[in-house]
């Protein structure tokens, strides 16, 4: 390191005084006794206890119902019949019962639930086309090549959407009865809307650009996925605004679990009905489930209900703070 | 003569080298080198691709390079290319401007070097040509103090006999003028046109680095001359003394002996690097471990469970079976898990250093204001080194001392002078306020002498017939050449600093040297000048210790003028003058419990006849062939009889460097070994020990071992061996019950409480290098606090600093200034070279240099143990971070299926080591201070982890590890735990991998980060800039690439859109966040604060010391005094060479005209034997070390 200074003089080498240089920068040099950390740790209990006291109480108001329908009632019989391969064409229905002994007041939501479904494979995961979602034109008649085994049908038609998680999407459907003490049913409505996040039904998800022409017009070309029984463009045929790769069911789906048991999202209970207005009534239900074409391993219905689900984790650390 | 040229050129071209004078078209038919040199390693063109192909073929970027084409399998790359490539470009790219920086200021100095003018005959003129334009076989001219361009033969000078003179500082160190003569044939070709018809041809070896042999022949007029060493000056040489002189090329540039000396530096590695590579070894290994258990996992995943999903997601052609499908999970999981060896490592760990060694250069602490020189780092990758060191090799002349003798005191007549006293009686020490005696009114003084004591030259102006006298043998017995530059500038040449010295003040006091010819002396006598006949040297030699002159002074009167050593002198006094020997001999131990250099003076009138008589024997003994030496001997012991009339003694201090006592004691307290390998005699460098306090009177034992055969010194080691061995046996019977325990000798080492020093020569050293003995006298040497090798040769030098490096497995650390140990600077595990001294030989092979041996002191106990201490904690926490951020992805294996799916963003993972936490550790790696640096150096104790390895080492690495495997252990599981049935407050499912990733890596982010918080000792701005600044460039890069906007632009490379807000917008997140890192944290804070507590060491105690007096001003540090307390007495110690009283009254170095023409044959005779004497003796020391080539080269 031959630096040539240019200074003048005498001391032309003579480094400069800075602090910095002769590292004497001002500092705060902490020091870890028994006098600064113990203060600290009871600090951090006390406000650990307060919030795992504030935390109890909140998850004791939360409820939640968890029926697992794969062979629940009559559905053990689309199970079975699910299992071979070869009824794989007709539809099958079925019905579960259970009863709620305490109503679920206020918001109640309602999730369908997999078991030992995988949806973060490495493969799986990267079997999927963002460009395509986002309605790029070109990526919908040429998805990327991450979309393998499920870019193109045998005609060489491109698969849209395409890849696996798409192609694996959740496809049964429920109806929810409750039945009153008089014997009567009444439908539960069910909020079927704005179950998505914010950005991905408004940035990450977009059909592509429909002008004057009709969205099926514009998926002209391209074949739906393998396992679907209706074309993207058709998926909501209630809700016209609910179709193609903004359908929320679908965007639902494309956002993959972490664990290979989850739950996602179905709808959330409707209380502009007189009947639920406070949420709902004990009492006994019974769910219609359509059974999908594929067999997954195990299928729950979650129904919840509640403001907030914290972890009941954070009450452990406070009890392991409280130790100190 | 062509055709034999050929012929040789032919078939004995690398044997032998013809070189023909003025013949350029002759010498190029050889090709040899010109006299550029280059020592830079690229240039423009070649710089990009040689960098790059030596880069990688470091392993760690090797192993990146080998990820990055893994990853380019589609089959197997789990993460995308980029994750890889931007940390290893910009690893690159780091190292790349380092090198290009270093290669900048290496053209730089050639290009200065090249670019010197010099002199160049050609074309019949005298042409000015850069260096790098001269040729081999060309005649240059030199001029007074210019160096020496290339290795050329030396044709003629302006001196007569065709002799020069040169400083060989650069080359050896040795700063005494050496002598080089001409042949005679050519010694007269003084003029230009002479030259130019000059067309001899040298037939020498090929280039070698002996710098001190040469052999060839010199073919010119049909006649054959012998050339030697003594006719040949080497580059890095300086001209001095002589006008100027015309020489021959011989080798020129790379195959100059100077720069055939500078091989390539064997690369330094400190013991760190070492175990880092180590270390990085078993992460490879635990790696492949992880790799193989996932691949497994895999296999079995894929059978049992794996068949069930093949619906959703058939296999590709490639994963026919899961055996196959684990085998290629394994490849994925080598790529997923690749940060456990953290590649940005490597270059933290340089740019660390980098930034120590800047500060080791900035401090001012270090600078050294009267040669204007700071320190410098020359290494930059030896720095946490520093910190360990446990022997310290130091060189004596020059590093311990300056070098520069003093005449200090003086005791004349049985007065003593020199020592101030004040009103009181009392001695008053002397500092550099202490007023000095005016010489003002001595137009000849010598300005930069300084003497204290007014009585001595108030006794000189009184005309004490005594005290004149001595100014008068100080003035007169003496070998000094002079130059007077103009009128009244003399410049004494002396080839010892002693004579110097003395001669310089006698001439303060008013008896100045004023001019020399072979036959007279000429003084300056309070004014007066005087001249003397010299009549007789009787030189010096190692066995009389004494030397003589003979003079009649102008009154006619014979005298004989003697210097010595004390007991040599003392043996020839008259009887008659036992009181005053007396007194003069307590005055002597006085002097040498000082530390001084002692020197006893005496004379003698002679009788006329008695001389004549004498003088005839003398002229009859130096025609003697046989013997001559012998019958000089006896005489001159003859007329050295009798000596009386005055006594007086001098004592000459060789002084020592500032602070060295104190440095000494300092290291010592630090348990660092202090080695003193000098090339002086055993009686100099006890003296020195001793003045430096690292011999000390109150010592159980110094070991002298000088014995000449083998079986002496064995017989010497083993004794001192045994002596150590029963007084401690003695020792441990007292206390009888721990005498069992101690039965084996490394246990024995730690209980010798005695003190003992081992004193070693140079032929008892080579005796003790052998095989058979190095053990014992490394036993023996460990065993004593000090060690002094005196007479030792450079070879030896290195040598027992390879025996300690070898057997004791303990960082050595060599210090020294001169070219002489240069071999031991290269051989120790640091080399610290002093610059700003005449050579620069040492400091260029240096990894360190400074000023001032003082400074060793804070290199070691300030920037050494700070180097070490951060290095250190730097890798602990750089480990536990990788291994806390990687290990997440092994938990999360079995929860994907072991399908090496990545838990974090692949931006994440790129950005993780590079950006988010690099800035933070390094902030701690180079700003962080345990303990400041005042105390560092008033605790040496400090140092003593370093060299026993404790702040990072195996167990350390094992500790971090773990650390960070528990860590990525509770961070995955959390979030795990809560994330298994979260949802968000509007319901939204909330188990998507994507919040999952969010969540994991903000908590880790945020843990590594309050990790460092708590690891951070010293918080400096920058400290809280880095930290705070990371975290929140993470937010803000976190927030930046899941915005909609680069979605909109690269929708597949960044498909986080929009988890960040959604996700860290939840209170429940935020828990979650807490949590991990509160359980994360505490455990580690805990078990730190409760050691500090329970277990403090003496850095914690000095921390709290620290921290409990910062409100108070810090005392002012009580300059720690250490007391000489040595009662040795010092002999005569002349670094002289024999053979110059014969040069100069041969007047061969006179200039001409003074040297009267009618010379007695004897004389003639006479003279001609002075050089042979010089080259006999220096053939001597070529010899040695020629031996010592040849050992090497074996």
């Amino acid at each position: 390191m031959g630096r040539v200074k240019a200074k003048p003089g005498p001391l032309a080498r003579r480094p400069d005084n800075s602090a910095f240089k002769q590292q004497r920068l001002p500092a705060w040099s902490p020091m870890l006794t028994a006098n600064t950390v113990l203060p600290f740790f009871y600090f951090m209990a006390l406000i650990c206890m307060l919030l795992g006291v504030w935390l109890l109480l909140t998850v004791q108001s939360t409820r939640e119902m968890k029926l697992d329908y794969t062979e629940a009632g009559t559905c053990d019989r689309c199970f079975e019949m699910r299992k071979n391969v070869s009824n794989a064409g007709e539809g099958c229905s079925c019905k579960a019962v259970f009863s709620l002994e305490k109503p679920f007041k206020g918001d109640v939501f309602f999730y369908y639930g997999l078991k030992n479904f995988h949806q973060n494979l490495r493969r799986y995961m990267d079997s999927r086309d963002d460009g395509q979602m986002v309605g790029r034109k070109t990526n919908l008649k040429n998805p990327s090549s991450y979309c393998s085994p499920f870019i193109r049908d045998q005609n060489g038609l491109p698969i849209a959407p395409c890849g696996a998680v798409a192609n694996s999407i959740f496809n049964d459907t429920f109806t929810l009865f409750h039945h009153d003490s008089s014997g009567k049913s009444f439908k539960v409505p069910l909020l079927r809307r704005g179950i998505t996040w914010y950005t991905d039904k408004n940035v990450k998800f977009r059909n592509p650009k429909v002008d004057n022409l009709t969205l099926a017009q514009v998926f002209q070309g391209t074949v739906k996925p393998l396992y679907w029984q209706r074309p993207v463009y058709e998926l909501d045929q209630a809700d016209p605004t609910n179709n193609g790769f903004i359908n929320d069911d679908l965007i639902v789906w494309m956002r993959e679990a972490a664990f290979p048991n989850f739950k996602k999202l179905y709808g959330v209970l409707y209380r502009a009905d007189e009947h639920f207005t406070q949420g709902l009534p004990a009492g006994s239900y019974s769910i219609e489930i359509n059974y999908s074409i594929l067999s997954r391993g195990g299928t729950v219905v979650w129904l919840k209900l509640g403001v907030t689900r914290v972890p009941l984790c954070a009450f452990v650390s406070c009890v392991f703070l409280g130790v100190f | 003569m062509n055709a034999k040229a050929v012929v040789v050129d032919g078939v004995f071209k690398k044997k032998e080298r013809h070189v023909k004078a003025n013949a350029r078209d002759f010498n190029d038919k050889f090709s040899y080198a010109d006299n550029r040199i280059k020592t830079s390693k690229y240039d423009i063109f070649t710089f990009l691709p040689i960098n790059l192909f030596e880069q990688l073929q470091r392993v760690a970027n090797a192993y990146f390079l080998v990820l990055l084409t893994l990853q380019l399998i589609p089959e197997i790359s789990s993460l995308s290319w980029f994750t890889t490539i931007v940390p290893l470009v910009l690893v690159l790219v780091i190292t790349a401007v380092k090198d290009a920086t270093d290669d900048y200021f290496r053209h730089k100095s050639d290009q200065q070097v090249n670019n010197r003018q010099s002199q160049v005959l050609s074309g019949g003129s005298l042409q000015n040509e850069k260096w790098m334009n001269v040729r081999v076989g060309d005649i240059i001219k030199l001029e007074n103090n210019q160096f020496v361009t290339a290795d050329i033969l030396l044709l003629c000078s302006s001196e007569p006999n065709g002799l020069c003179y040169i400083e060989t500082a650069e080359l050896d160190g040795e700063t005494n003028l050496k002598v080089r003569q001409a042949l005679t044939i050519t010694s007269d070709l003084g003029d230009i046109s002479k030259l130019m018809d000059f067309d001899g041809e040298v037939v020498c070896e090929p280039p070698n680095n002996k710098l001190d042999k040469f052999t060839g022949t010199l073919y010119w007029r049909d006649s054959k001359y012998p050339l030697d060493n003594g006719k040949v000056l080497l580059r890095g040489c300086v001209l001095r003394n002589t006008e100027w002189c015309f020489g021959m090329v011989i080798f020129a540039g790379l195959q100059t002996k100077l720069m055939q000396n500078c091989g390539r530096t064997n690369f330094k590695r400190t013991s760190i690097d070492k175990l880092m590579n180590t270390l990085v070894l078993w992460i490879f290994a635990f790696l492949i471990c992880m790799g193989v258990i996932l691949g497994m996992g895999n296999t079995i995943w894929e059978s049992r469970i794996g068949r069930n999903f093949q619906a959703f997601l058939p296999l590709s052609e490639l994963q026919s079976s899961a055996v196959f499908s684990g085998f290629l999970t394994f490849w994925s999981y080598i790529i997923n898990l690749n940060t456990v060896v953290p590649i940005s490592l490597y270059v933290s760990v340089e740019v660390l250093r980098l930034g120590h060694s800047y500060f080791i250069n900035w401090d001012r602490k270090m600078y050294h204001r009267q040669t204007d020189t700071a320190a410098e780092a020359r290494t930059t990758t030896l720095n946490e080194e520093l910190g360990q060191v446990e022997f310290v090799f130091s060189d004596k002349t020059g590093t311990l001392t300056q070098n520069i003798m003093v005449f200090s005191k003086c005791s004349i007549n049985g007065r003593k002078y020199g020592d101030v006293y004040d009103e009181f009686d009392q001695k008053v020490e002397i500092t550099d306020k202490t007023a000095c005696v005016d010489f003002s009114s001595n137009p000849l003084c010598d300005r930069g002498f300084k003497f204290y004591d007014g009585s001595l030259s108030e006794a000189v102006k009184l005309e004490d017939a005594a005290v004149q006298e001595f100014f008068r043998l100080l003035a007169l017995c003496h070998t000094v050449m002079l130059e007077e530059k103009s009128e009244g500038l003399l410049v004494y040449q002396a080839q010892s600093p002693d004579e110097e010295a003395l001669v310089t003040a006698a001439r303060n006091f008013g008896f100045v040297f004023r001019a020399r010819t072979p036959e007279t002396i000429t003084l300056c006598e309070m004014g007066r000048t005087v001249t003397y006949h010299l009549l007789a040297i009787l030189d010096f030699n190692n066995v009389r210790k004494r030397m003589s002159v003979i003079v009649r002074n102008p009154q006619g009167q014979i005298k004989l003028y003697s210097k010595g050593a004390d007991t040599v002198i003392f043996e020839r006094l008259d009887p008659s003058s036992d009181d005053l020997m007396c007194t003069t001999s307590e005055h002597l131990s006085e002097f040498a419990g000082e530390g001084l250099r002692t020197l006893a003076l005496a004379y003698r009138d002679l009788d006329e006849n008695h001389f004549e008589v004498w003088m005839k024997k003398l002229l009859f003994a130096s025609t003697v062939i046989e013997n001559r030496e012998d019958q000089l001997a006896v005489l001159y012991e003859e007329i050295e009889q009798g000596l009386k009339e005055m006594l007086t003694t001098t004592a000459i201090e060789d002084k020592l460097q500032e602070g060295v006592p104190e440095t000494i004691a300092c290291l010592n307290l630090a348990d660092i070994k202090i080695w003193v390998l000098t090339g002086d005699k055993l009686e100099t460098a006890m003296n020195i020990g001793y003045s430096c306090n690292l011999l000390r009177d109150d010592m159980n034992e110094v070991f002298v071992v000088s014995g000449h055969t083998l079986l002496e010194v064995q017989q010497q080691l083993r004794s001192a061996m045994e002596h150590i061995h029963s007084l401690s046996r003695a020792g441990i019977a007292g206390d009888a019950d721990k005498s069992d325990m101690f039965a084996d000798d490394s246990a024995f080492e730690e209980t010798v409480i005695a003190e003992y020093a081992l004193v070693i020569n140079g032929h008892s050293l080579a005796h003790a290098l052998e095989p058979q003995l190095e053990h014992v006298l490394l036993d023996l040497a460990c065993l004593c606090k000090a060690v002094i090798c005196c007479r030792v040769t450079p070879m030896q030098k290195a040598q027992v600093v390879e025996l300690v490096k070898r057997h004791r497995g303990a960082v050595t650390l060599a210090i020294g200034d001169g070219a002489n140990d240069v071999s031991m600077i290269k051989t120790a595990h640091i080399g610290v070279g002093l610059s700003g001294q005449e050579g620069m030989q040492a400091a260029l092979a240096s990894d360190y240099s400074f000023a001032q041996f003082r400074y060793l002191q804070r290199l070691l106990l300030v920037h050494g143990r700070w180097s070490y201490f951060r290095m250190c904690h730097f890798l602990r926490y750089f480990f536990y971070k990788n291994f806390a951020f990687t290990l997440v992805h092994f938990w999360y294996g079995f929860f994907c299926g072991f399908s090496a799916q990545t838990v974090y963003d692949q931006w994440f993972i790129t950005l993780f080591n590079i950006v988010y936490t690099s800035l933070p550790v390094l902030g701690m790696g180079l700003f962080d201070q345990d303990v400041s640096d005042h105390n560092s150096l008033r605790y040496p104790g400090l140092y003593k982890p370093g060299q026993r390895n404790l702040l990072f080492n195996k167990r350390q690495f094992f500790l971090c590890t773990l650390q960070g495997m528990g860590t990525s252990f509770l961070l995955f599981f959390i979030h795990y735990g809560a994330f298994f049935a979260m949802a968000r407050e509007d319901g939204s499912h909330f188990s998507d991998q994507q919040a999952f990733a969010v969540t994991i890596a903000t908590s880790l982010v945020i843990v590594v980060t309050v990790q460092i918080g708590l690891d951070t000792h010293y918080w400096t701005a920058v400290n809280h800039l880095f930290i705070w600044g990371s975290v929140a460039v993470y937010f803000v890069i976190l927030f930046a690439i899941q915005s909609n906007g680069i979605f909109g632009i690269f929708p597949s490379h960044f498909p986080f859109i929009g988890t960040a807000s959604s996700c860290l917008s939840e209170k429940s997140v935020w828990l979650v966040i807490l949590l991990t890192t509160v359980v994360c944290v505490v455990p580690g804070l805990a078990v730190s604060f409760l050691r500090v507590d329970l277990f403090p060491t003496l850095t914690d105690k000095v921390r709290h010391l620290q921290q409990s007096r910062r409100r108070k001003r810090p005392p002012e540090r009580n300059p720690r005094r250490v007391r000489r307390t040595s009662s040795h007495r010092s002999a005569y110690a002349f670094s002289h060479q024999q053979g110059y009283g014969e040069l100069i009254t041969s007047g061969k170095n006179m200039r001409t005209g003074t040297v009267s023409p009618a010379r007695s044959p004897a004389r003639t005779q006479h003279s001609s034997n002075w050089m042979e004497n010089i080259l006999k003796r220096s053939n001597e020391v070529s010899c040695i070390s020629d031996e010592q080539h040849k050992a090497a080269t074996v």
